[in-house]
């Protein structure tokens, strides 16, 4: 689904990602983890065509992002803590807003729209404006927007932020039934626990890969018993 | 002085226009506590510091700040605290030392009197003292912002979601460095959307929707919570048995947690049948065992009977 080999990308003279090589397989949930400033948001940015590598060989969905940027944005979703929804149109307008921007038919797109809002239980406040709606909601609207196209790939930027544990909890339901629908999905986050939920993992260290497998053979490697210690023993490796 | 009440919150209300955000919060906090404030967005907590700092003024209720109502005599509480909020409390286009040398010199102190405080925090900026705190990165944000908190010495630190959108060993780094502000006698009253830090407090107050569901001692959480525990664990994925053991008679509730699923049953009556439908699921590397109830476990607990109540 995605292929990356040698991914370089500088920023004047900062080094933001340095030779990164990974692979995400189809179905997958991977998980990418990393401090503030470790380089996860610029990687998904030109993961997503919203960005040029510096360098490198990167295919995301089939497509090369170098050359295929409008056929990768059709074929991926994008959901993040700090941008999602507009706060300022109703359930329903969002709903249809995004269905009409990632090219769905207008019939296609009033039957999904239903089945949709019956799924989530939010038909009774489809015309509420999103700012008004609890922030629960949103996120798990803000995730059904985001594979409503049922794209190959969604890439979700800490998309459990700030919510309590039931919802963040349900939220993740929702992504192990995306996959079950064989969409492949890329999440980064900060929540360690929600790492074990990854099929693979891959942290980054100041630009680097510092280390990419399974949370089993990881909390093994690093005699750990959760991907938190995983984590805070590779952190302080110098 | 121990054994007396640093903060005392007294029935509590506040609405802005439509939203009720807080109802009816009461609880103390001990002199040297570290108490932890802990509940998803929109619970209140900022809007309660708000008011602890005397940014806000209650709709009813009392606070008091080591005795002093924090309406009446808010100029005095204001010297008594130190105060990090959510946003970063900087100013941008100063340097790093002028930052520490403006929040010092508002509150009467001096720098170099108070250094031995912040020492532990500041020395990883030090190096950069001269740098603006525009360009600073958030790690270092963070620390400027807490050593500016503390340059007055305040009797008590109050510190909003210094933690949130950070990664995991930064938070830890930055809780140990509070265990030793702790140690100096200070109280610090901090909030956090994290379960892994509540387990760190000495008590926490567990908040949500404005209201507060519980106060109790992490350790203690187990003996509040009548459901018996138990967790699934598997050597590879859990989630496929979540919707079986849901559908289990006697099964309350089942959660992902991390590599284990937690459930929660009606009864003790009703383990053994379901121990025994596992087994008979003929899955080797599955374990089926009773667990102590977490703070997250207790706090998901309460929300769920919030949730049903209101229904």
């Amino acid at each position: 689904m995605i292929a990356v080999r040698d991914l370089v990308k500088k920023f004047g003279s900062f080094v933001a990602n340095d030779r990164l090589s990974f692979q995400v397989h189809k179905g997958e949930i991977f998980g990418f983890l990393g401090a503030n400033g470790a380089g996860k948001t610029t990687t998904i940015r030109i993961l997503c065509g919203l960005s040029y590598p510096t360098s490198g060989e990167i295919e995301v969905a089939g497509h090369d992002v170098y050359t295929e940027r409008e056929k990768i944005k059709r074929k991926i979703g994008y959901m993040s803590q700090k941008f999602s929804l507009y706060e300022d149109l109703t359930v329903s307008e969002n709903i249809r807003l995004y269905a009409g921007i990632y090219g769905l038919n207008r019939k296609y797109i009033a039957r999904r729209e239903s089945q949709l809002l019956e799924q989530l239980g939010l038909q009774h406040i489809k015309n509420q404006l999103i700012r008004e709606i609890p922030l629960g909601w949103k996120q798990k609207l803000a995730f059904s927007v985001a594979v409503f196209h049922r794209p190959s790939i969604v890439f979700l930027d800490e998309p459990t932020g700030g919510v309590d544990p039931i919802t963040r909890r349900q939220f993740w339901e929702m992504i192990h039934e995306a996959t079950r629908e064989g969409i492949t999905v890329f999440v980064t986050t900060h929540y360690m626990d929600e790492a074990e939920y990854c099929h693979r993992v891959c942290i980054l260290v100041e630009g680097r890969i510092k280390a990419l497998d399974h949370p089993a053979s990881l909390k093994e490697q690093y005699n750990s018993k959760n991907m938190n210690e995983v984590f805070i023993k590779l952190a302080r490796e110098r | 002085m121990p054994g007396n009440m640093s903060v005392v919150i007294s029935q509590i209300d506040k609405s802005f226009r439509e939203v009720h955000a807080l109802k009816q919060v009461d609880f103390r906090v001990n002199d040297g506590e570290l108490f932890g404030l802990i509940g998803p967005d929109g619970a209140g907590k900022s809007t309660l510091f708000r008011i602890i700092v005397s940014l806000l003024v209650p709709d009813s209720g009392t606070c008091r700040v080591n005795g002093l109502d924090v309406v009446t005599r808010y100029r005095e509480v204001r010297n008594v605290i130190g105060y990090m909020p959510g946003r970063f409390s900087l100013y941008m286009d100063l340097s790093v030392e002028e930052n520490l040398q403006f929040y010092a010199t508002v509150f009467g102190a001096s720098v170099r009197a108070n250094y031995d405080l912040i020492r532990e925090v500041y020395r990883h900026i030090e190096p950069f003292r001269k740098r603006l705190a525009g360009r600073l990165s958030g790690g270092m944000k963070q620390k400027l912002a807490l050593s500016c908190a503390l340059i007055h010495r305040p009797q008590v630190l109050i510190l909003d979601e210094p933690t949130t959108g950070v990664d995991a060993v930064s938070r830890r780094e930055f809780w140990e460095v509070l265990k030793k502000i702790q140690q100096e006698g200070i109280t610090i009253m901090v909030s956090t959307p994290y379960m892994d830090e509540a387990e760190l407090c000495d008590r926490v107050a567990l908040m949500q929707k404005g209201r507060v569901l519980d106060v109790a001692v992490p350790a203690e959480m187990s003996k509040r919570e009548e459901s018996p525990l138990y967790a699934l664990r598997s050597s590879g994925e859990v989630y496929p048995f979540l919707e079986k053991i849901r559908k289990q008679e006697g099964c309350r509730s089942a959660w992902l947690f991390g590599n284990e699923l937690h459930v929660t049953l009606q009864s003790p009556d009703d383990e053994p049948p379901i121990r025994a439908e596992i087994q008979s699921w003929n899955v080797p590397s599955l374990e089926w065992t009773s667990i102590r109830t977490s703070i997250e476990d207790r706090f998901m607990r309460l929300i769920q009977k919030e949730n049903e109540s209101s229904e």
